[in-house]
């Protein structure tokens, strides 16, 4: 059984596009990277997902559950963390805590007290007095407390300062440990690198790349780094040239070989031969859609 | 039972001011009838000779120098004005704020269904609009008897029904018109609510625009007409709530389909 297995799921909001045509397989026990930048439709796949929005066509089962027949059975099972960290007004962290736990049919005290200790969370506190990175906090402990087999994470780690960001990462992947299944949206590209064991990358709508994070960044480009003078510009291959002063820096996606004998023709004091980072490769499906480097 | 409970706390702070100030404003008004009673006699006549005025306040059918008529009259639209803009004010943002002030999200991705969420806030509105009446009517029952006048527990039982109903009816269509909005917004709900005062008082005025009180509750909460027949119009008060309960049924089928932004 799939953690999230999504057909054909599109959204329309009015004649405006939402998301077009998702088809989407998530395992259980995995950690699932979902990338794109903003108004690609991350946050309206996770909303129909979660039943805030119904979808246009298609389908969607959440733990073998019918996304619209089961609603109630899959929160039930489903923790989940908003973008935006917004609670009701005069209540206090313990509060919200205890409401979200009361919603679950679930008495998840100590759970609760665990992870305000380790994320330094002062459950006494108001909420509106929490600036935005503890207000997050807050949001991670309502989805993890109830200790949940699926954690739908949209843009978890904004507000949170690096220390916190490690915490949180650890707590997910003892989750994942523990047999949860971790779908984490984000366009901070490095977290997904790190921490995900297969990713889909959104545009516009549609799912334009899924497969293994490795398989994502693996590519035949180099980062070339190189301090000299050589003439490049008529280079076939090159992308992305910045020149500044000596130092000269592209993607080369190019014939090695002639790459080589370029710069052998040329001045070369320093030289530096790197993979792309994923970020790059992610760049490059939202200049070119459905090609490799 | 949660989000009944949890309502219930969000809504204590306004609870509290309406139902002191209208508790307020009955007790004082009361606690004046001894010393207006005697200056009435001269008084009513003036009251009852301002023409539309008068009729639009009833006081033309009642008589200011009873406790019943003054009570009917200053009293009734005390309740009668406050107790609609609180049960207008307690309805119209219930379902809306969750969109407006984006709680939404954590509210309706916990395993509750729209139909439940809908039904505790529905609860909590009626627990709310119920608890203030009651503490009203004891305050007034309460503050007639320290008066040392005889309390006609009839007349002020029907009236406070009557009002109770009223504020019912405003609820529901509040309720559903909530449903709708994506931004709670109060100024509707007290604009309905004054809207249909005013109707009342214009149906009072004028025979050609008596059918008003068949669109107003204010119609069937009429004291001159509650007291003269000691009972209430069964037929407009039936009107009445089910437009209410139209309401909440729209409420319901707009809040269980609805896309959360």
């Amino acid at each position: 059984m799939d953690a999230i297995q999504t057909k054909g799921l599109t959204k329309y909001y009015g004649k405006a596009r939402g998301i077009l045509d998702v088809n989407l397989t998530v395992a259980q026990g995995e950690f699932f990277g979902f990338i794109g930048p903003n108004g690609a439709g991350k946050s309206t796949t996770i909303r129909t997902l979660l039943g805030l929005i119904s979808p246009s066509e298609g389908s969607a089962s959440i733990l073998g559950m019918d996304i619209l027949q089961e609603k109630e059975q899959i929160l039930g099972r489903v923790g989940y963390m908003p973008s935006e960290a917004v609670f009701y007004p005069g209540m206090k962290v313990r509060d919200v805590l205890k409401l979200s736990a009361d919603l679950h049919k679930r008495n998840c005290q100590e759970a609760a007290r665990e992870l305000c200790q380790r994320l330094q969370l002062d459950p006494s506190r108001k909420v509106d007095e929490l600036s935005f990175g503890n207000r997050k906090k807050v949001s991670i402990v309502c989805a993890l407390q109830h200790a949940p087999d699926l954690l739908i994470l949209d843009e978890p780690t904004s507000g949170l300062d690096p220390l916190m960001q490690r915490e949180f990462f650890d707590i997910l992947r003892e989750q994942v440990r523990d047999g949860a299944t971790i779908f984490l949206s984000s366009h901070v590209l490095s977290e997904i690198q790190r921490n995900c064991s297969r990713a889909a990358i959104i545009r516009e709508g549609r799912i334009i790349a899924c497969d293994s994070v490795d398989a994502l960044s693996r590519t035949n480009a180099r980062r070339v780094t190189l301090r000299g003078d050589v003439a490049l510009e008529d280079l076939a291959g090159i992308r992305d040239l910045k020149k500044e002063e000596d130092m000269v820096n592209f993607l080369y996606n190019g014939d090695m070989d002639r790459l080589l004998r370029r710069l052998a023709s040329g001045h070369v004091a320093d030289l530096a031969v790197s993979e792309p980072d994923l970020e790059e490769i992610f760049l490059h499906y939202y200049e070119k859609e459905g090609e490799t480097l | 039972m949660t989000l009944i409970r949890h309502e219930l706390r969000q809504g204590k702070v306004p609870f509290l001011i309406w139902t002191a100030s209208i508790g307020f404003l009955l007790a004082v008004c009361i606690f004046l009838f001894p010393e207006m009673k005697g200056q009435m006699e001269g008084v009513g006549d003036v009251f009852s000779s301002m023409g539309s005025f008068t009729a639009a306040f009833g006081m033309d059918k009642l008589n200011f120098g009873t406790l019943t008529g003054f009570y009917a009259v200053e009293c009734g639209n005390i309740l009668g004005l406050g107790g609609a803009f609180y049960a207008a004010l307690c309805s119209v943002g219930i379902l809306g704020k969750e969109e407006r002030d984006k709680t939404a999200e954590f509210l309706l991705t916990h395993p509750i269904s729209r139909r439940q969420a809908v039904t505790e806030k529905l609860a909590a509105v009626l627990l709310q609009i119920t608890a203030m009446n009651l503490v009203l009517y004891a305050l007034s029952a309460g503050s007639i008897a320290a008066t040392g006048e005889t309390i006609p527990w009839t007349e002020i039982s029907l009236l406070h029904l009557a009002y109770y109903l009223l504020q019912l009816e405003l609820a529901g269509i509040c309720f559903g018109i909530s449903a709708f909005l994506r931004k709670g917004n109060v100024g509707i709900g007290l604009g309905i609510a004054a809207l249909l005062y005013f109707l009342n008082l214009i149906s009072n005025m004028a025979e050609s625009a008596e059918f008003l009180k068949y669109i107003t509750p204010f119609g069937y909460c009429e004291g001159a007409d509650i007291i003269a027949e000691g009972r209430l119009d069964l037929s407009l008060i039936l009107l009445g709530l089910s437009l209410g309960a139209a309401g909440i049924a729209a409420a319901y089928l707009k809040y269980t389909r609805k896309d959360i932004h």
